[in-house]
């Protein structure tokens, strides 16, 4: 199925009120990239997630997901989605691992929306491949930064989603435990072939695992590979070259 | 007077009935409102309820035929609220404090003009369950049914709007609309709950059995059991309080409900000292 086009925008503009965020964004993603959006800050990157989500107005342009416009789609169980999440997890929620965990199926059912022990069973199977299942009865509160992240990214895939997107997820981990999430979304993407977009500030870290680059300020200013990203001469200009080796050769 | 003598009156029968029944929706409905940060918005609502009495008074519409007036009047009042704070650029608190001046100050200009504070709108101030018919209670069975219905048919989407509106909307649950129903639900409630508590306590009877819920609960199910238990008990055991010493119901549910709150914070910095801050 390589080649099927999953994510796709076309003169995709937003603004707010303090003024235009995204501008004649154009990209499209393929079946099985895990690409990694990266940008100073303010660039539109989490506008530019939240667009395909259907959670910010699009004012010019559209978005699709899956071929559909994003006025039409209607699956989101093919959708995962993992936001930055210490500003999310209120952290007096009384609900444990293994419930918050259950509201990514939620997608998968229609009204009334309850429960089966089949995913029951799923969710248990997922906090199992995520080395979680120890934290199942524990609060969200309860939890570490990096335990929070995994538990999360446990919500966004127990329902098997083809496309995840993960906005800055790693914002308040430790280099060591953010390289770990990497490679952890690296593993999902091959092994079950789920199509990624990862919006992070580590331009240098990112580059190991993910396919593409997409480097953003408002306007797209390179989509393509890493290799190709370490060698543009507007990357080049745009970071100076020795700036640009030290993040290539992180690599 | 022993226990079983109070117990084998009617209007404490009623009054336990419709109280219990009133307290349990009180409880469950708090704890998706205090964690949606809207727990205020029973404070709104029961000033709008006021304003909504005055209307029905005016209208010589008085006891439960009141509730025809007042039920449609706040239920829009309950949706004016999320409206203000989706479209007008207003946070759901500033939203509630809107309706809520719009709602008293319109009880007591209506009051004022129909000659002065009536004694009938002066009780709907405190509340007094212990005056309750019954066909207040058939009126409060058949709601409370109708609300536990909904509540269970919609649990999984008010969960997860509880959670995180964001991530709920991501997982196709209509946030608008499970919104809207989350308010209804609250807006027939307070409406009834009026009569048990009186409008200047009845947000309490949303806050305090959530709030003592959330010092001990681990798990959702766990929190909304413990909190419609202390609802329950409060109301029975408020009741027979007010009834031995001669104190005023309303007022001493809401102090038997602060009373398990405090115990709940007590045990929950015994039991779990590195949470507890």
């Amino acid at each position: 199925m390589s080649g099927e086009i999953v994510v796709s925008t076309e003169h995709l503009t937003c603004s707010y009120r303090e003024g235009r965020v995204l501008e004649d964004v154009r990209f499209e993603v393929e079946r099985g990239d895990y690409v990694g959006i990266v940008g100073p800050n303010g660039s539109g990157k989490s506008t530019l997630v939240k667009s395909l989500l259907g959670l910010v107005d699009i004012c010019h342009g559209s978005a699709s997901l899956f071929g559909l416009p994003l006025a039409d789609f209607s699956d989101w169980q093919k959708v995962g989605y993992l936001p930055q999440s210490l500003h999310l997890v209120n952290p007096v929620f009384p609900a444990t691992v293994h419930e918050t965990v259950g509201l990514g199926r939620l997608a998968l059912k229609s009204f009334p929306k309850r429960m089966s022990k089949e995913d029951k069973l799923k969710i248990d199977e997922t906090l199992y491949e995520l080395s979680i299942y120890d934290l199942k009865a524990k609060l969200m509160g309860e939890l570490s930064g990096g335990q929070l992240q995994r538990v999360l990214l446990a919500r966004a895939i127990v329902n098997d989603p083809e496309l995840l997107i993960l906005d800055e997820p790693t914002a308040a981990l430790d280099p060591e435990t953010r390289e770990r999430f990497y490679s952890m979304i690296a593993d999902i993407n091959r092994t079950r072939g789920v199509t990624v977009l990862l919006v992070t500030h580590d331009s240098g870290a990112i580059g190991k695992f993910a396919s593409k680059m997409l480097y953003l300020d408002k306007k797209i200013l390179f989509y393509g590979s890493f290799e190709e990203f370490c060698h543009s001469p507007e990357m080049s200009s745009l970071f100076g070259e020795h700036s640009q080796h030290l993040m290539c050769h992180r690599h | 007077m022993t226990l079983l003598e109070i117990l084998s009156f009617g209007f404490i029968q009623r009054a336990l009935l419709a109280g219990t029944l009133i307290a349990l929706l009180c409880s469950v409905l708090g704890v998706f409102l205090v964690l949606r940060r809207l727990s205020l918005i029973g404070d709104g609502l029961a000033h709008v309820t006021f304003g909504s009495t005055a209307i029905a008074l005016a209208l010589k519409m008085y006891s439960s035929l009141s509730l025809l007036v007042s039920m449609p009047i706040v239920l829009l009042a309950s949706l004016g609220i999320l409206k203000l704070t989706e479209k007008g650029r207003l946070s759901g608190d500033a939203a509630i404090g809107l309706v809520s001046a719009f709602g008293i100050s319109t009880g007591i200009i209506l009051a004022s003009v129909g000659g002065g504070y009536n004694v009938d709108l002066l009780s709907y101030l405190f509340g007094n369950i212990l005056s309750i018919s019954s066909e207040e209670v058939i009126i409060a069975a058949f709601l409370c049914l109708g609300v536990i219905v909904l509540l269970s048919l919609y649990y999984n989407e008010l969960f997860a709007i509880a959670f995180s509106d964001e991530l709920a909307r991501v997982s196709g649950i209509r946030t608008l609309y499970i919104n809207a129903v989350l308010v209804m639900l609250t807006a027939l409630t307070v409406v009834l709950a009026m009569k048990l508590v009186g409008i200047m306590l009845i947000s309490s009877m949303l806050i305090v059995p959530a709030a003592s819920a959330l010092q001990l609960a681990r798990g959702f199910k766990v929190c909304i059991f413990l909190a419609a238990a202390q609802g329950c008990s409060s109301v029975v055991i408020g009741i027979i309080i007010s009834i031995l010493s001669n104190l005023p119901a309303s007022a001493t549910i809401v102090m038997v409900n602060l009373f398990f709150f405090v115990a709940a914070y007590l045990t929950r910095r015994i039991i779990y000292p590195k949470n507890s801050n």
